[in-house]
């Protein structure tokens, strides 16, 4: 069976920190951090990137479109 | 394999549109506007009308839509967008023409534009973004406010009825939820009626079939107005957090406004 490997680059200063992503992630992949941007918000990042299988899930409920998804295959 | 290795050009697969310009979006943090935006903008760029699209933006948070999406646009008065779109589509036919609304803009003061556009069936896509609430205005009852919803207006929640013997006999009461998209879909003018919602990843994908179907309709020239409700939230008037919001709307609103296609090619679906 194929394996994927996948990352996500946010666009942080664009984040609003809604925090959609973290609960729509299937794998518990993205947090708040703890800083916040020049807005004032907790922006999303990836706290274990070992677990993204590049599904899009986060990407595709963005309201604000700041995730960029990367996928390869293993 | 780190992140800086995936993290190339040639791995990407998703990202946002090419549509939609640099400007971040005024919305409030997880609202779905954002979320609409965006499919519109991707579904617009997959069909490849871009260049001969024009839109029409309401009144409400999504006044400013021009601002965002990368294609022509014309800002119409309070309800009035439909109107302006059959204008602009009867002069240019050939050209793609979407309204793009919220619920207090379409279904309060613009409820005599939208039904008789439908009436009149008009070749246009219509966007209904329905949250229950004047969302730009600070939260005010709208007609799709649910009953017993606390909004600035009801502040004891929506009534539809007045308790009998209350001494309120004879008093305007708040009357119930406006379901237009069913309304609307009994008028022989509508092509594609549908109800969706954006609040997971499941229900943006149907939401984005949705709305391609809805201009892939006016592409080829089916004569009707097609016709896409998305539930949406407003956590700022809801008085949530965004993810508590999306929770509520799904315990609240999908009961009151189900998901699903009401009418399907000027056929209304059996239920």
């Amino acid at each position: 069976m194929a394996s994927f490997k996948g990352a996500i680059s946010v666009d942080t200063e664009r984040c609003k920190g809604c925090g959609v992503c973290v609960v729509n992630c299937p794998m518990g992949v993205i947090s708040l951090a703890k800083e916040v941007n020049g807005k004032g918000y907790n922006y999303a990042y990836m706290a274990e990137p070992d677990k993204c299988i590049g599904c899009a899930s986060c990407g595709i409920v963005c309201p604000d479109g700041v995730i960029s998804v990367y996928k390869v295959k293993l | 394999m780190t992140v800086q290795d995936i993290i190339k050009p040639e791995n990407l697969v998703y990202q946002k549109s090419k549509l939609l310009t640099n400007k971040p979006f005024h919305y409030c943090p997880g609202c779905g506007h954002g979320t609409v935006h965006r499919i519109i903008a991707e579904v617009l760029e997959e069909l490849g009308v871009d260049d001969r699209t024009i839109g029409v933006s309401p009144v409400g948070c999504a006044v400013m839509a021009y601002d965002y999406f990368d294609v022509d646009f014309v800002e119409a008065a309070h309800g009035r967008a439909p109107a302006c779109a059959t204008g602009i589509k009867r002069v240019w036919p050939d050209k793609i023409v979407f309204s793009y609304q919220g619920d207090g803009d379409l279904a309060a003061i613009g409820t005599c534009e939208t039904i008789h556009t439908c009436n009149r069936g008009e070749n246009i896509t219509m966007i209904f973004v329905n949250n229950g609430i004047y969302g730009m205005t600070g939260g005010q009852m709208a007609p799709t406010t649910l009953e017993g919803m606390k909004t600035a207006t009801t502040p004891y929640g929506r009534k539809a009825t007045l308790p009998a013997g209350a001494g309120f006999d004879g008093i305007p009461n708040n009357g119930y939820p406006l379901h237009i998209t069913e309304l609307i879909a009994h008028l022989p003018g509508t092509k594609y009626v549908t109800r969706q919602a954006v609040y997971d990843p499941a229900h943006v994908r149907n939401a984005k079939k949705a709305i391609k179907k809805a201009f892939e309709n006016q592409i080829n020239g089916k004569s009707g107005v097609n016709f896409v409700e998305i539930v949406s939230n407003c956590n700022s008037n809801w008085k949530m957090e965004p993810v508590a919001a999306n929770k509520w709307l799904v315990e609240n609103m999908l009961p009151e406004y189900p998901l699903g296609d009401i009418k399907v090619d000027g056929k209304l679906v059996e239920k």
